[in-house]
């Protein structure tokens, strides 16, 4: 049996992400800053699938621990998934720059440390996959996003540095653009129900674009387009707008 | 962000902010916010019980924390549905030892109404099942209490339509099975009288309820189908169904897609579909082996069958009568036809003997009845009300969206009582919701 470790597993997705592989079969390695938190999502996890599940600590922010956290998890995962990240309001993160940096050091420099090894890994033994979850903020900076959105632009930019790097040894690598998502993060906002996802629907897209071995996806498929002709607005015109 | 919820009835509804929690410390974070709440689980009670300017769900705290196979002990946080939990445990051959007519309520709802099914009269309602629970409450702080830890507390969050505080961790004991499929009977009533010599005479079965024809006068009033079930043993299947005698049923589900309008449903199409109801079945008597589905959860097939009582909504009124007010039954099914304000609806069981401080169950027969929210329904309510009170019965809560103050008080002889465990142990009426504060439970006026 194959094992999936997802990375930042509290959150509303990264459950959704865990119970779709868990309902495939695949064993499951939980980590969170807190894996005390974990042990009510590990037991359903077993209960309800019949696989193994373990939890483990993980601070995307402690770098130097990473290395030592993957060496020694047993087995080495298969599949490794991204999840965390943070999203500060924007204007507070943009008046501090502790809030900036943690926004960075999370979504950028901690994926890129515990991936980096995760992908050396997978480089020797000639397989393995990473699932980045990134965001559709990181195809464009726009004012409202300014933080989060170039995190994650850096983020899409390695993810697919990666792709490129490791395409000949094997190994699959995607990123995941989710757009509006309900979550316990966002009910508080008003979001427009057609362009919305539900975290099950998020982790049915990511499955299936793992099981067809996707390079980049889109939740829901038409956020592509949607970002495509954010994209297509010329900068002289894009810097006066407001989005 | 308000936006607009209601319940199962689509009546009332309301203006409110919903916050969901995954863990713990979330759950106490929302709670020490300040503001007043109710916890809400699916939504499927009918009236305004779980409603509130400011809810809780519970339906992201539905994780399974232990499930002991060999002696059947489940232990689960309370926003899961009992969809799910028989999904895990009939395969293992254990089965929810009560189970209401819908699967899709979550634990928590389940015993803040003490929900009953049609074994109530052999097993009692949900609260003879439960081993131990975890509340939270007001004040944030955990109570695990049981039967034997914090009594008081125990009894009153069991129908205490949350009340109390929060359950969040449920400990309870489930019913073994040999088969996930029932052995039905089904058994056909010309008149009230009949069936209730029916019932006497089924009696040992150990689930029983019947479907009445509410509209039928003369000699056929009361016309009714009897149900009865057992859970099927390995010998009573037959041929394939052996092999896989724990099977779970097939998803066959269909959606209502949109709220019919309110002119459909009338006197002549209710009698119309009673009708075909009563007479599908050709024979006095059938005898069959069905899966625990359409056996416990007939509606439960068509997602959003609600949407049937248009836009405005319905209200159902369950209430129950001692054993020896059959004239009482008469008398109100009677004033019911007589107004023909259409029930699709009308279903009655026998409920066995139960001593608690607010469940609705006590011995008696239980007819509940939908009502489509028409003009003057509210007022044709408060009459049935007095006529339930007439004849010492009263009504179900979490049925509830109407009914007045002292309807609650003369129904419930334990009312003062439970009322103090309230205060006690939600001394602010920090939790309350829009039935309470109607019934005032939790408001001081």
């Amino acid at each position: 049996m194959e094992t999936v470790l997802i990375l930042g597993a509290t959150s509303d997705i990264a459950i959704a992400i865990v119970k779709k592989f868990a309902s495939k079969k695949y064993n499951i390695q939980l980590a969170a800053r807190n894996p005390a938190q974990l042990e009510p999502i590990k037991s359903d996890i077993k209960i309800r699938y019949g696989v193994e599940c373990d939890a483990f600590a993980f601070d995307a922010l402690q770098f130097s621990t990473h290395a030592l956290f993957f060496e020694t998890l047993k087995p080495i995962p298969n599949v490794t998934i991204t999840v965390f990240g943070v999203m500060d309001e924007e204007d507070k993160a943009f008046d501090s720059w502790q809030l900036t940096q943690r926004m960075i050091d999370t979504n950028y420099t901690g994926a890129v440390s515990i991936l980096n090894i995760a992908a050396k890994h997978y480089n020797e033994q000639k397989k393995g996959a990473i699932i980045g979850v990134s965001s559709v903020a990181g195809d464009r900076g726009r004012a409202s996003k300014l933080i989060y959105g170039s995190s994650k632009a850096a983020f899409n930019a390695y993810l697919s540095g990666l792709r490129n790097k490791y395409f000949k040894s094997g190994i699959h690598v995607m990123t995941v653009k989710p757009g509006f998502v309900y979550t316990r993060m966002t009910e508080d906002l008003n979001l427009p129900k057609l362009l919305t996802s539900t975290p099950d629907e998020v982790a049915e897209i990511i499955y299936a674009g793992f099981s067809k071995k996707k390079n980049i996806i889109y939740v829901k498929w038409f956020w592509r387009y949607i970002m495509l002709i954010i994209k297509m607005i010329p900068e002289f015109q894009f810097k006066k707008m407001k989005l | 962000m308000k936006k607009q919820i209601a319940n199962w009835g689509n009546y009332p509804a309301i203006e409110a902010d919903e916050a969901s929690f995954v863990f713990d410390d979330q759950l106490n974070n929302l709670i020490r916010k300040g503001e007043s709440f109710i916890a809400r689980g699916n939504g499927r009670c009918y009236g305004d019980a779980s409603l509130s300017e400011r809810t809780i769900s519970t339906l992201k705290y539905d994780k399974i924390l232990s499930f002991d196979k060999e002696n059947g002990i489940f232990e689960c946080q309370s926003g899961i549905t009992l969809d799910q939990v028989l999904t895990v445990i009939v395969p293992a051959g254990w089965f929810l030892p009560v189970t209401p007519g819908t699967k899709f309520i979550t634990i928590g709802g389940g015993l803040a109404s003490d929900v009953h099914g049609k074994n109530h009269h052999v097993d009692g309602s949900i609260s003879n099942h439960v081993i131990e629970m975890d509340v939270v409450l007001a004040s944030d702080e955990v109570i695990t209490c049981s039967p034997d830890n914090c009594p008081d507390l125990f009894e009153a969050t069991l129908g205490g339509m949350g009340l109390t505080g929060v359950i969040s961790r449920v400990k309870i004991r489930l019913k073994k099975i040999e088969t996930s499929m029932i052995r039905q009977k089904q058994v056909k009533a010309a008149n009230l009288q009949e069936l209730i010599g029916l019932f006497e005479a089924y009696k040992d079965y150990t689930y029983s309820v019947a479907w009445i024809d509410c509209l039928k006068k003369g000699t056929h009033f009361g016309r009714s189908i009897l149900m009865l079930g057992e859970h099927a043993t390995v010998d009573d299947l037959a041929g394939v169904q052996k092999n896989d005698p724990l099977k779970l049923p097939k998803n066959k589900q269909i959606t209502f897609p949109f709220n019919l309008p309110s002119w459909v449903l009338n006197k002549f199409s209710v009698k119309a579909f009673n009708f075909l109801y009563y007479t599908k079945n050709f024979k006095k008597e059938i005898n069959n082996i069905v899966s625990y589905e359409p056996f416990f959860y007939p509606l439960d097939a068509i997602l959003h069958w609600n949407r049937m009582y248009g836009k405005a909504g319905f209200v159902q009124y369950q209430f129950v009568l001692p054993l020896d007010a059959g004239q009482g039954l008469i008398e109100i099914l009677e004033r019911i036809a007589d107004e023909g304000l259409g029930s699709f609806l009308a279903v009655l069981k026998v409920f066995g003997k139960q001593e608690s401080i607010i469940s609705f169950p006590k011995e008696g027969y239980t007819l509940a009845l939908d009502f489509p929210v028409r003009k003057g329904l509210l007022t044709f309510l408060d009459e049935l009300d007095r006529l339930v009170l007439k004849y010492h019965g009263r009504l179900y809560m979490s049925k509830d969206a109407r009914m007045k103050p002292e309807m609650l008080v003369a129904g419930y002889p334990e009312l003062e009582k439970f009322k103090a465990i309230i205060k006690k142990y939600n001394p602010e009426g920090k939790i309350r919701s829009v039935q309470s504060d109607r019934l005032l439970l939790t408001s001081c006026s």
